[in-house]
């Protein structure tokens, strides 16, 4: 570890490419697993008539299995990746994360209260938080995306949008 | 002769003053696609489709085609006035582009990527127009087993053409059979890989996916390279688009080469990406001015433009003559096919005349289009650009929520698109590529049908993949594509070995 010296000029300390790729070799082995579990329930034998259900998705799941064990050998054991390379710096990690959490939680919002609402406060949020406008330019914005794509989802095209669980938009007859 | 004919039935269909407004507003929302990080080709037209459904077939195909021709010429904006490759396939295009627009030739930087993006692709529409028909015919011979036998070498294509690693590729690609695999099984109707979730019985949904991982994934990537766009200004008048035209005939070996090199890396699924940098490498060799290239040479923005547009093009020729898409934006069109109650096949040709030759008769005009749209629109796309990257990102991500929930009307599909978005963004930095699992799962269950249908012919007998010669040098293709990586690491270990 310590022989590799100058392969990184600039430390950045993050999450190693050595454990994302084991995560996700790791994931995709479960996946692959999964699938030759629910293959071999539902049959992947040929039998009198034909090729049970589960016999083309037996394969599959076996391919998938094979080629991550693969990916994941070679990751132990192999020396061609050095253990310095990054996958994310924990400052950009930060910043991914600063879009995946609110979108996270603006998914959430669909749910409850649908797109239009969610899609407002959203882009509102966002916009205040990461882009550092003031509150009321945001949350105008942020309202006038969501009357234009009701304009043209609702009115224009006729596609009917998720209202949400509780659908506060039923006051004005939606 | 029979194909002018047909061509020309095309033209009468596809230009009704509907089609052709339709058609400028598909350029136009290409162009903005390409030019917006996050929403490209692919994932763009996935967005749009639901709203195609009450559309006859032929106008909606040829909307969402022209937003893939405006998707592509959208790319090269970014690329030369930003530096910032607006599509994947439009890297390339950054290395001569973009010192080309610090030098103060900003215009003649984009009119040359505009007009041999548009040299790229007509070569490649008119190869279709009369290679389409021919394959088509030939293609209705085929069996299940010669179908499957395509559909093999398809998916070792990506293995012995792509730059990733075999395995994850393998990875990759079988994902994306077994997402296709879940839900109802179409032979013996019983419920696959669901594990007693009952909302998963419709199965995924490759446009989700492409939404998921095209879009979501692309802007978690573009967040953490914390954007700021800082780019030159552009003007494109008349006399620069002319004096520049003037230069460009000396170059018509580059594009002749270029040409070619796209329409082969679409057919086969290479793709747009491979086929501009492969463009690009090659020009660089064979010219003159090879040394000064990268320091802002047209030729370096015509090899790789030409290239991708020529491939992207050319990737429709497999889609429509046997139903195969070659790259993920084909494959979202060939899955509007099927919505619109089109079976995409050799019979297209037969049995759909209007809509085959409608849809090629537009890919001429389309591009015709966007060249005059690309042209005299620059400075109002540009703008788009200037537009803080804290107010895009979040419409961005609300578009592709409402994208995503209008497939199906399901709200899961939301939740999956989250999901995908975040395998994207870490299959993207791990090498994995995202083609062959798209690929796979639009086409998984025709594949599986195919092998099923074949082993239900031979009575279990693997031996029919090689009972004919089509079959087995279909098949023999395919397994020598598979074992590629392996031989061209054996050739180079050996030059090693040898030097």
């Amino acid at each position: 570890m310590e022989d590799k010296q100058g392969s990184g000029d600039v430390v950045h300390s993050g999450i190693s490419v050595r454990a994302a790729e084991i995560v996700v070799a790791v994931i995709l082995l479960g996946l692959g697993g999964l699938v030759v579990y629910d293959s071999v329930r539902l049959g992947f034998r040929w039998v009198g008539d034909g090729p049970e259900a589960g016999y083309f998705p037996f394969y599959i799941g076996l391919f998938i299995c094979i080629a991550s064990l693969i990916t994941l050998g070679q990751v132990l054991f192999g020396k061609t990746r050095g253990d310095h390379q990054v996958f994310v710096a924990w400052e950009q990690l930060k910043l991914v994360l600063s879009v995946l959490v609110p979108a996270a939680f603006f998914v959430l919002g669909i749910q409850l209260v649908g797109i239009y609402l969610a899609a407002a406060a959203y882009i509102a949020f966002f916009m205040v938080w990461l882009g550092k406008y003031n509150w009321i330019k945001s949350v105008l914005l942020g309202i006038a995306v969501s009357i234009v794509t009701f304009m043209m989802f609702e009115i224009w095209f006729k596609v009917p949008l998720f209202k949400g669980e509780f659908n506060p938009l039923s006051i004005i007859g939606y | 002769m029979e194909e002018i004919n047909a061509l020309f039935h095309g033209f009468s269909v596809a230009l009704t003053p509907f089609n052709l407004l339709l058609m400028f507003i598909g350029v136009t929302l290409g162009v903005l696609i390409g030019v917006l990080p996050g929403l490209g080709g692919a994932n763009g037209i996935a967005i749009l489709l639901p709203l195609t459904f009450a559309m006859p077939p032929t106008s909606a195909v040829i909307m969402l085609s022209c937003i893939y021709w405006g998707a592509l010429f959208g790319g090269a904006i970014t690329s030369i006035l930003f530096n910032i490759p607006g599509e994947p396939w439009s890297v390339a295009t950054t290395f001569d582009g973009y010192p080309m627009a610090q030098q103060g030739k900003a215009g003649e930087a984009l009119t040359t990527a505009f007009t041999s993006s548009f040299i790229g692709a007509f070569f490649a529409v008119v190869m279709i127009t009369f290679l389409a028909p021919l394959v088509a015919k030939f293609a209705l011979k085929f069996g299940p087993p010669e179908f499957f036998a395509v559909f093999f070498l398809t998916f070792c294509s990506f293995i012995g053409m792509g730059k990733e690693p075999p395995f994850k590729i393998v990875a990759a690609m079988m994902l994306g059979f077994a997402l296709a695999a879940v839900g109802i099984d179409t032979v013996t109707g019983q419920l696959r890989l669901i594990f007693g979730w009952h909302e998963l019985m419709r199965g995924f949904d490759f446009l989700i996916a492409v939404i998921g991982l095209f879009g979501i994934g692309e802007i978690l990537l573009s967040m953490e390279e914390g954007l700021s766009f800082s780019g030159r200004t552009a003007k494109i008048n008349m006399r620069i688009v002319i004096e520049t035209w003037k230069k460009l005939p000396r170059f018509w070996l580059t594009s002749l080469r270029s040409c070619i090199i796209g329409c082969w890396m679409g057919i086969t699924p290479g793709g747009a990406t491979p086929a501009s940098f492969m463009s690009y490498g090659i020009a660089k060799r064979m010219s003159p001015d090879g040394a000064k290239f990268g320091t802002g040479m047209a030729e370096g923005v015509i090899a790789p433009e030409t290239a991708a547009h020529a491939a992207g093009t050319a990737a429709l020729l497999p889609m429509i003559s046997l139903g195969i898409p070659g790259s993920p934006t084909a494959a979202v069109l060939l899955g509007g096919l099927l919505i619109w109650g089109l079976q995409p096949g050799p019979l297209l040709f037969v049995e759909q005349k209007d809509f085959v030759w409608g849809l090629i008769a537009s890919m001429y005009l389309g591009n015709i289009a966007g060249l005059i749209i690309v042209l005299t629109c620059v400075p109002l796309f540009a703008a788009i650009l200037r537009v803080p990257f804290s107010i895009i990102a979040p419409v961005i991500i609300v578009i592709c929520a409402i994208g995503a929930y209008t497939v199906h009307n399901a709200m899961l599909d939301i939740w999956l698109m989250l999901l995908f978005g975040v395998a994207g963004y870490a299959f993207k930095k791990l090498a994995y590529p995202l083609a062959p699992l798209v690929l796979a799962l639009v086409l998984g269950d025709q594949a599986e049908s195919a092998f099923r249908q074949a082993m239900l012919m031979s009575q279990g007998d693997v031996s029919i993949f090689f009972s004919n010669g089509l079959v087995s040098s279909i098949m023999g293709l395919g397994l020598l594509m598979l074992v590629w990586p392996f031989i061209s690491r054996l050739k180079a270990s050996m030059r090693k070995n040898a030097a």
